[in-house]
């Protein structure tokens, strides 16, 4: 834990970003097959990964 | 933030998640089956099971599919012909005691094209996963029940940003993905709750989004009768009632003239909720990934096989065809219904520790105030 407070922006960098994997994720299968739905794997594992790791003790 | 913004934030957060968290660990403790519906359906033994024959045999026509259908079940009259991708030698057929009976009491089988031999769907009529769908789409409570869900779904999407809004607070001294294990148990599972609610945003307010849409698929649905399809019918007002049908035979030549380079998705019998008192209707689906999910109807005049009208889309009949593969996953292969069942479980840990969280606090309070 950090003792310095962070900004929202910095706060929601991540989120925002797996947010935006996951949607382009989502939208991705439904343009095409093949290398869209890989696109779309790659989109939706990053969010469902990460929620898996939290119970990874490190 | 201001903490009377955080405490009102946090009130909306707790009451909108109380109330409609049994009915999404309902949702999702269904749904996950749901995922894998084609897959237990084999493993079941209730998938229709088509006999061996040459490749390349050919089919029956329409219309002797019809009284094929007819004979199979005496006394009943068709609603429906459907097209599956997977099964192109069967054609799924909806009968029952008249066109206009409600889709919960018709009777669902399958055609063989080739012989016109009827097999059993019963996937489609009881059994385990009517079980799981009818407890997901509306609780054997019919309008009501789907009209209930779709409000709880609402507030699941309230939830679900008013728990964005709260992370930011939550996270001001701790780093992304931060849990806390040696801490407390209840430290642990909040920032789980946290850092899974999170990740798993987009794919929630998706689904939630997506699920209240179908949810009001009826009203969606007599929307577009009012208006899309009164508006084509609208010269048969007075026309008297449809006494001889016209073979079914064309059907789909007629529709695919109409609409080149579409695929049929189902056929709509005259008097069923897709379709006037006086029209066959076709309902074709696009040759592309993104419109394979939109439906332009080809309505044929019963009596003369005369195309009488193609259809427009309405957006919110859009909005509804493509809300069907957003909520169910089932378009991007084997790995994403895996991701979707991963995901669905997430959502049932966030519900879990969510619940978990409240209760904590409600017993530390009773025991702060004894």
């Amino acid at each position: 834990m950090s003792h310095k407070s962070q900004s929202t922006r910095r706060i929601f960098a991540w989120p925002a970003l797996i947010a935006v994997l996951s949607a382009a994720g989502l939208f991705a299968a439904l343009l095409g097959d093949g290398m869209w739905d890989v696109l779309a794997w790659v989109g939706l594992g990053v969010s469902a990964g990460l929620g898996l790791s939290g119970f990874w003790r490190r | 933030m201001k903490s009377q913004t955080i405490r009102r934030w946090s009130a909306i957060h707790t009451w909108s998640s109380l109330v409609c968290t049994l009915f999404l660990l309902l949702l999702a403790l269904t749904g996950l089956p749901l995922i894998f519906h084609h897959e237990l359906e084999h493993l079941l033994g209730d998938a229709p099971e088509l006999r061996e024959m040459p490749a390349g045999t050919p089919h029956l026509d329409l219309q002797q599919l019809v009284l094929k259908a007819e004979q199979h079940r005496p006394g009943e009259v068709m609603q429906y012909f459907g097209y599956e991708e997977d099964e192109p030698n069967g054609v799924v057929t909806i009968m029952a005691a008249t066109a206009g009976t409600h889709p919960d009491d018709s009777h669902t089988f399958m055609l063989d094209a080739r012989t016109g031999e009827a097999v059993a769907m019963p996937a489609a009529n009881g059994g385990f996963m009517m079980l799981m769908l009818r407890l997901h789409v509306d609780m054997f409570a019919g309008l009501p029940g789907k009209l209930l869900l779709a409000f709880m779904g609402v507030l699941f999407i309230v939830a679900i940003v008013s728990g964005t809004v709260l992370y930011a607070p939550f996270m001001r001294r701790l780093r992304f993905a931060t849990v806390r294990h040696d801490k407390s148990r209840r430290l642990r599972w909040l920032d789980l709750h946290n850092l899974i609610g999170v990740v798993t945003l987009t794919w929630a307010l998706v689904v939630g989004v997506t699920g209240v849409i179908s949810a009001l698929s009826d009203l969606v649905i007599a929307a577009w009768r009012n208006d899309s399809l009164a508006a084509m019918v609208a010269p048969y007002r007075d026309a008297p009632p449809l006494t001889e049908r016209a073979p079914a035979t064309q059907l789909l030549k007629i529709a695919e003239q109409a609409a080149p380079g579409m695929r049929p998705d189902f056929i709509a019998f005259p008097g069923t909720r897709f379709s006037s008192e006086h029209h066959y209707a076709v309902f074709m689906n696009g040759a592309t990934n993104l419109t394979s999910h939109l439906f332009t109807p080809i309505l044929i005049d019963a009596r003369t096989l005369e195309v009488t009208a193609v259809g427009e889309r309405p957006w919110y009949m859009d909005a509804m065809g493509l809300s069907q593969p957003l909520h169910f996953g089932d378009y991007g292969g084997r790995p994403m219904q895996i991701l979707w069942a991963v995901l669905d479980g997430l959502t049932i840990i966030v519900l879990g520790s969510g619940l978990y969280l409240w209760w904590g606090k409600q017993r530390k309070a009773r025991e702060v105030r004894a």
